[in-house]
């Protein structure tokens, strides 16, 4: 009887490992749809042997649409890899990675950079990144501070202050802003846009995300042992604060390094651990992988349309928080309820 | 006794240090293939022992001795594969399906970046099969009842393989039936040799299984020894303040009050 319960288990394991290839099968052959679709010469597919003959297809391909797919496969994967991290972590489905300051610092250090600094892309988004970067250290200092909670909401408060705080700063900003000049670009930098991706600046962004995607899946079943409660962690052999610690600083400085170069592109990392969940179940081992591929699926997949459905760009934010929100009132009021024999 | 694996040596605690302590010296021992049962009113501090004992909370002046050494000088994950704690409950925001939950009972077992294989996964599913909840593996925990639960969180201590069980209430949420299998499972614990400590409000729990009592009230001194002799009539009056008599039906020992 338990025998036959084993093998099930493990056959589910199997059956959800194939899952996995599968998605990572489906994802490579987006990508590689993904570089010939958009706007040149028209709308559309670029048939493939166009890029031997045409020359500036080529140019095209090679200094616009690949780093700028790279730069959207990285954001879907990094966003969706910490949300997971996070959500698992606060034990709070509704968490997403910018929290914890990330996301209004970033927002801050552009709107700066913007105003009062040359705003060039590169200024932009140093300022993007060290401000998102300061924004962590401060909730992290402040939770430190705080005398009364359990860890975990300490930080949660420490960083809805946090991010109150840089919020406020950016209306101040958006306020003193060229409303010519500086205010639309303040404004579409909000709405997230990977517009102006170059090789340079994805590769200024390269090392931290990779590094912090390293770490989250080498640590995807841990995940789930530092996911209960501390003492609970504790007794099964783990060091919760300080492992706890390397998990969120693997997820949230990633975040930062690109939201610094993409703007703020919402829902992304809320939704995707969502679905992740809801077909992987709770296991992170399986649910870190696969958040990591639709992360990578979803977002290439917005930002195609994103490039090509209008004449001009639209702003990538706006898409990825309309997909979500609606995939994520789908799941909710979809609540399957699992048969059980 | 010289096979005392977990030793409780004058602890003293408190949580906040502008207080007087809840713990004034506490001593006591327990043994391997013996059943300590903690036994006080709420408040006396015996999750607060729990969580000493498990290595968790430190005393402020004492020490605890697991095997000979001080816990505070284990390597975290070999004190996971000594010793385990049963909550009373836990949250648990996912939906982990049982065996899953159980799998983190692996976990010291594993360096940090292991991942479970076959051989964790027969262990699980061997601690699913003592608590008698093997049929259950594939479920979600979020359904489960709330004894159901106390069972799953008993087996994922077992798929610790400790050498020392720590059970908070162990029987709060069961029914009859349960209780009755939770002291069978924890009587065959003891013949393998484990040293099981567990706080419990149930006098039929403890007459039943518990082999020493360690008695604690607030403002009191903590007393331990055989259950025989410390688990008395007068020894609860005076903790509960209650006129119990322990009386034998059928051969079992029952406390009652009026």
């Amino acid at each position: 009887m338990s025998d036959a319960a084993l093998r099930a288990a493990l056959a589910q394991d199997a059956r959800r490992a194939r899952l996995l290839w599968a998605l990572l099968a489906g994802l490579i052959a987006l990508f590689a749809v993904s570089i010939l679709v958009g706007r040149y010469p028209q709308p559309g597919v670029l048939p493939w042997w166009r890029l031997a003959e045409d020359d500036l297809a080529l140019r095209l391909v090679f200094n616009l649409r690949i780093p700028r797919l790279l730069a959207a496969l990285l954001l879907g994967m990094t966003l969706s890899a910490a949300g997971l991290v996070l959500q698992s972590l606060f034990g709070n489905p509704l968490v997403e990675p910018g929290f914890l300051g990330v996301s209004q610092g970033a927002a801050f250090g552009a709107a700066f950079a913007i105003v009062f600094l040359s705003s060039t892309a590169l200024v932009t988004q140093a300022s993007a990144a060290a401000f998102a970067l300061a924004g962590l250290g401060l909730s992290y200092a402040l939770a430190r501070r705080l005398r009364f909670g359990g860890w975990v909401l300490r930080l949660v408060l420490a960083g809805i202050a946090v991010s109150a705080l840089f919020s406020a700063g950016v209306g101040l900003l958006k306020y003193i802003a060229d409303p010519l000049t500086q205010l639309p670009e303040i404004t579409f930098w909000l709405l997230g846009s990977l517009a102006s991706i170059t090789w340079p600046r994805l590769l200024n962004a390269l090392p931290a995300v990779l590094a912090g995607l390293t770490i989250l899946l080498l640590l995807r079943w841990r995940l789930n042992v530092l996911s209960l409660s501390e003492q609970t962690a504790f007794s099964l052999g783990s060091a919760p604060g300080r492992e706890r610690l390397v998990l969120i600083v693997a997820a949230v400085v990633p975040t930062a390094a690109m939201i610094a170069i993409s703007g703020i592109v919402g829902w992304i990392g809320l939704i995707v651990p969502h679905i992740a969940r809801r077909i992987f179940n709770a296991d992170t081992r399986f649910g870190m992988p696969a958040a990591i591929l639709i992360g990578g699926i979803f977002a290439v997949a917005c930002d195609n349309a994103a490039r090509t459905l209008l004449a001009g760009e639209i702003p990538l934010g706006i898409l990825t928080s309309l997909l979500g929100a609606l995939i994520f009132l789908g799941l909710m009021t979809a609540q399957q309820i699992r048969a059980r024999p | 006794m010289s096979d005392a694996v977990l030793c409780f040596d004058a602890v003293t605690f408190g949580y906040r240090r502008d207080h007087p302590p809840i713990l004034r010296e506490v001593s006591f021992a327990l043994h391997a293939g013996r059943v300590l049962a903690v036994v006080g009113p709420n408040g006396a501090g015996k999750t607060t022992l729990l969580a000493i004992a498990l290595g968790w909370l430190r005393p402020w002046r004492g020490e605890v001795w697991l095997d000979g050494r001080p816990i505070r000088t284990y390597p975290r994950d070999a004190r996971g594969r000594w010793l385990a704690i049963v909550p009373q409950s836990e949250h648990t925001p996912f939906d982990y399906t049982v065996l899953e939950y159980v799998l983190m009972g692996r976990a010291p077992h594993l360096p940090p970046l292991g991942i479970p294989g076959p051989e964790d996964y027969r262990i699980a599913m061997h601690a699913l099969e003592q608590v008698g909840i093997a049929a259950l593996a594939d479920h979600a925990v979020p359904t489960l009842s709330g004894g159901e639960r106390q069972l799953m969180l008993l087996a994922r201590a077992l798929a610790q393989q400790p050498k020392v069980l720590l059970l908070d209430e162990p029987t709060a949420h069961l029914d009859l039936h349960n209780k009755a299998r939770l002291i069978e499972i924890v009587r065959a614990l003891r013949a393998q040799g484990l040293a099981v400590m567990m706080t419990n409000h149930e006098p039929e729990v403890v007459l039943a299984v518990a082999d020493d009592v360690l008695l604690m009230a607030a403002g009191q001194p903590a007393l331990s020894g055989p259950a025989e002799q410390v688990f008395t009539e007068a020894a609860l009056r005076r903790i509960y303040q209650l006129p119990i008599r322990l009386v034998e039906i059928d051969g079992r020992r029952h406390a009652i009050w009026t």
